[in-house]
Order: structure tokens, then sequence, then C-alpha cells
């Protein structure tokens, strides 16, 4: 079924009663050419790109609950390709331009909103790193703009301009980025998947993996052995357990980040707005609630959802920001367990065991990378080749010294 | 989150600075690389009881070995690392 204005007025006109589910819900077939664990955005998007462009339709994605009931659902919605070493920035850029294109390709309304990304600077040291930024930005062929404080003013209303303890100096402003609607992303690619053929197996978590002379053959799991060609991990937040299910140690730490929604308000804030000097995005939502968030919680952390001296921290990051916002209420907040990497950058590589793929330490940067990180490990996956998209996220880069650590603050999971 | 301080008392988890797993044993200088790179990246991470280091940076300055679930936040203890 194709979604279309056609089909929207016919289904209105008959009490919307011809809508059927858009993914299947079928058992587990006994064998598949890939099994990729983690019916998240990511895993989601492997399953897609498999099939659309390397023509692989015996897949499947299994999930531990249902697709997009973790961080998935779980972020603050910000795309963007605003990154400064070269390893990143053309990986998000690809991704970007894979936003730019995804309501088309998957006949799906993500709510793709590209309206704009502001990063704020606060003192001369500031401008100069979001100067230095930006040129790099450009040198990558996006297009990327340093704004003054007057014309920061004149962007964003209500931003904390007299007597702010952090004097807003200027942004560096992405107008390519913006937001997209994160449940609409797993739909989106759950149903394109599934339209192709592919399986998504929700309440099927894997309990091991059958290894056999250092290849895999397939996963045990609740719902039985599944056998696979091919086997990738995309369980960001999990992956040290799932991993260690194979005897691989990895360079990850999981940490809670806690995000927040207010109450819906009038429309007050058209872009996205951060702020460096202390840690704060923010946005409205096409709904109206303002949606928020700071610093991970600091300390190793399963419990997806975080303590309240990071409650506070935000607020008050918020409030110094846009006082306007202090009668606003908060209505929720929630947390994921994101796979902090020791250098703060993605792995999408080739694993110890054959057969065996590497999707993880995705940080706080999970959601915006879905479409290329499902391009690239769809890529991957289906011809055992690393494509130079994804060249730099290696997982022996920690043994070589070529890490990417874009805020250059060594391997300290908590410092990201 | 509150942490017992062995010679503060208990107090919240804010005055703390975190650094991450305990019990890591730093390699000899000479020590092959392979030994150095899991010493400085590779954790277990588990999902549950983690013994770890917290400093009380507000409090006596004193490193400790807290042990807590990463699962429930339950802190069992503290001891002097």
């Amino acid at each position: 079924m194709t979604y279309s204005l056609r089909r929207l007025v016919r289904e209105s006109l008959r009490g919307n009663t011809g809508w059927a589910p858009v993914w299947r819900e079928p058992e587990p077939k006994r064998h598949y050419d890939v099994v990729i664990i983690g019916g998240g955005g990511h895993g989601l998007a492997t399953a897609h790109y498999l099939a659309k462009l390397h023509g692989i339709g015996r897949v499947a994605v299994l999930e531990k609950g249902w697709i997009g009931s973790g961080n998935a659902g779980r972020n603050t919605t910000i795309i963007r390709s605003n990154y400064l070493l070269p390893g990143n920035e053309r990986f998000y850029e690809h991704s970007m331009q894979l936003w730019e294109g995804l309501e088309q390709d998957l006949n799906y309304n993500c709510m793709v909103s590209q309206r704009g990304v502001l990063n704020l600077f606060t003192s001369d040291a500031d401008r100069d790193a979001a100067a230095r930024r930006g040129n790099a930005m450009i040198l990558h062929g996006v297009a990327a703009e340093l704004l003054d404080a007057e014309q920061v003013r004149r962007m964003v209303p209500g931003l904390a301009f007299e007597g702010a303890r952090y004097p807003i100096k200027g942004g560096l402003l992405q107008r390519r980025g913006g937001t997209a609607r994160h449940d609409a992303v797993v739909w989106g690619y759950a149903r394109a998947a599934d339209r192709r053929g592919v399986d998504i197996v929700q309440n099927c978590e894997v309990t091991g993996f059958r290894i056999s002379n250092g290849r895999v053959m397939g996963v045990e799991t609740t719902r039985g052995f599944i056998g696979a060609d091919r086997v990738g991990m995309a369980v960001a937040g999990n992956t040290s357990r799932v991993a260690a299910m194979a005897g691989i140690h990895l360079p990850i730490e999981s940490h809670v980040l806690q995000a927040f929604v207010s109450e819906a308000i009038k429309p007050v804030l058209d872009t996205v707005v951060t702020f460096g000097a202390g840690h704060f995005y923010i946005s409205q939502s096409d709904h109206g609630g303002l949606v928020f968030g700071g610093d991970i919680d600091g300390y190793n952390s399963y419990a997806q959802r975080g303590g309240l001296p990071i409650v506070e921290d935000v607020m008050e990051h918020c409030l110094a920001m846009f006082p306007r916002f202090g009668r606003v209420r908060v209505l929720r907040s929630w947390g994921g367990v994101m796979d902090m990497s020791m250098d703060g950058s993605p792995i999408i590589d080739r694993t110890p065991v054959e057969g065996l793929y590497l999707n993880a330490g995705w940080c706080y940067g999970g959601f915006k990378a879905t479409p290329a990180s499902g391009w690239c490990f769809a890529h991957l996956l289906a011809t055992d080749r690393t494509h130079p998209l994804h060249a730099a996220m290696r997982l022996d880069r920690f043994e070589t010294g070529a890490v990417l650590d874009e805020a250059g603050t060594g391997a300290r999971p908590n410092l990201h | 989150m509150r942490i017992p301080c062995p010679h503060c008392g208990v107090r919240g988890s804010e005055e703390f600075a975190y650094l991450g797993a305990a019990g890591l044993r730093r390699p000899e200088p000479s020590a092959p690389f392979a030994e150095w790179h899991a010493y400085v990246h590779l954790r277990e991470n588990p999902r549950g009881r983690h013994q770890e280091l917290w400093q009380h940076v507000h409090g006596c300055r004193r490193w400790l070995v807290v042990t807590r679930d990463t699962a429930t936040h339950d802190v069992f203890g503290a001891v002097d690392a």
C-alpha cells in the first residue's frame, strides 16, 4: 500500500477503515542470508538498504522488545552534519543527504524539517573553534555560516543577551540541519524493509551466538536458533553485553543520557539552538513542546533513567540561555542508554569472528546518523568491504592510535 | 543516588567525580602494546554489580571504590581506593 493524497482522501471519506498494518509479524525462518540484531533505527535502516541497494531480501531484524523502543524513541530528534574531523564529516554529510531524500525513498512522512541548527558561542576561544569547524565543513563542501551577535539576536528572539552569565557572541549555523520525527523514522524504515520481504521479528531476544571454527553460524534466541550467513549487531546501549556473548571485548561504556519535553506552547522557537558554554540543545516540536537535553549523567548505567543532578543542570542551562522559558512546565523526562566509545565516535567494522559485524559506539550522535549508519552497514554486510564513508570508524583504531576524538578529551567516555 | 563516603557519611552523588571501572592494573611501561591497549580502552561494562572509582571532590577528596548496580543504581558500599 503506497501512501498518496488520493489514498488519504479516499480513506478519510471511508472513516479510515481501509488502513492495514504496514509490517507483518512473521515467525522467524530457520535460516537467513543476513540477521541483524536490534530493531532500532540503525538496524531497520540497514535492512532497508540491504534489500533495496544490494538485493539481499532474505534478511531478518531481531528485536528483543518492540521496534524503536530503545534509543530511537529516546533522543532529541536533531539532524545535522557539522563535524570537525574528516573521518566523521563525510559520513554525517552523507547521512544529511539521505535525510533530504528519505521521505521519497521510504514513501513515508518522517517530518524531516530543515529548520537549521545554530551552535552559539560565548567566548573568543569558542568563536575560533566555531570558525574552525565551519571551515572544516566548507572544505567538505558543506555550507556553514558564522553569525555575529546581532544576526543571532534577529534570528532567535528571546535569547539572554542582557546581563547574561555567558554573553552570546555569535553562532555557527548549518541551515540544512534540523529535526526529524524519530518514531516515524523507525516506522518508515520498518515499513519499507518489510515491503521488500525483510522479516521484522519483535519480542525475540538474542541469547547467544553459534560460532564454529571462528565463524558465526547463527544466533540463539528466545524463539529458538536462527541460522545466518552473516550477522550484524546494531544494539547500541547494550553492545558490550551482546558482543560479550561472542567473546568480544570492546572499548565502550554504557551511560545514561536524559532528555526532556515541556508542555506544548505556541510557536516560539523555529530552529535548533545549542549552547556550548555548558552543554545544552533545544528545539520546539511541531506539537509545540520544547524538546531539550544536555550532558550524560556521567557514570556507567543501563537504567534508562537518570538522576536529579543532571535534571537541575539541564534546567539551569535552559534558563541561562532562554530566561523566558522559566514559566514553562516540564511534561516528561526520560533516559536512553548510550554506547560511549573511548574516543566519542562510532564503530562500523568487522569483528574478530568471521561473518559477525559491529555497528556500535554512537555516543550522543546515533539519531542523526541513522540513514548513513544503515547505508554503510548494509554495504559492509553485503560486500564484506569497507566503504570510504566509514573507513575511519574502525574497531582497531584504538590500538593503532588513529582515533576520531572530536572533543579531544582522550579515553574518558563520560567526558565526550 | 547517594554514596556512603567512609569519611564524610552518606552524600549526594553530585559531590563526587566519576572515573570508571576500578581494579584496572596499570601495566609496566615496557609491557606489550596489547596490554596497554586493554588497560586504556577495553572495559567489561557489565549490567549489574560494578566496582568503580569515584572521588569525593567536594568533600574529603579521597578516591573511593564504590560498588553499585548499573541497572538499578543501588549503591552497596564504598571503601578507600
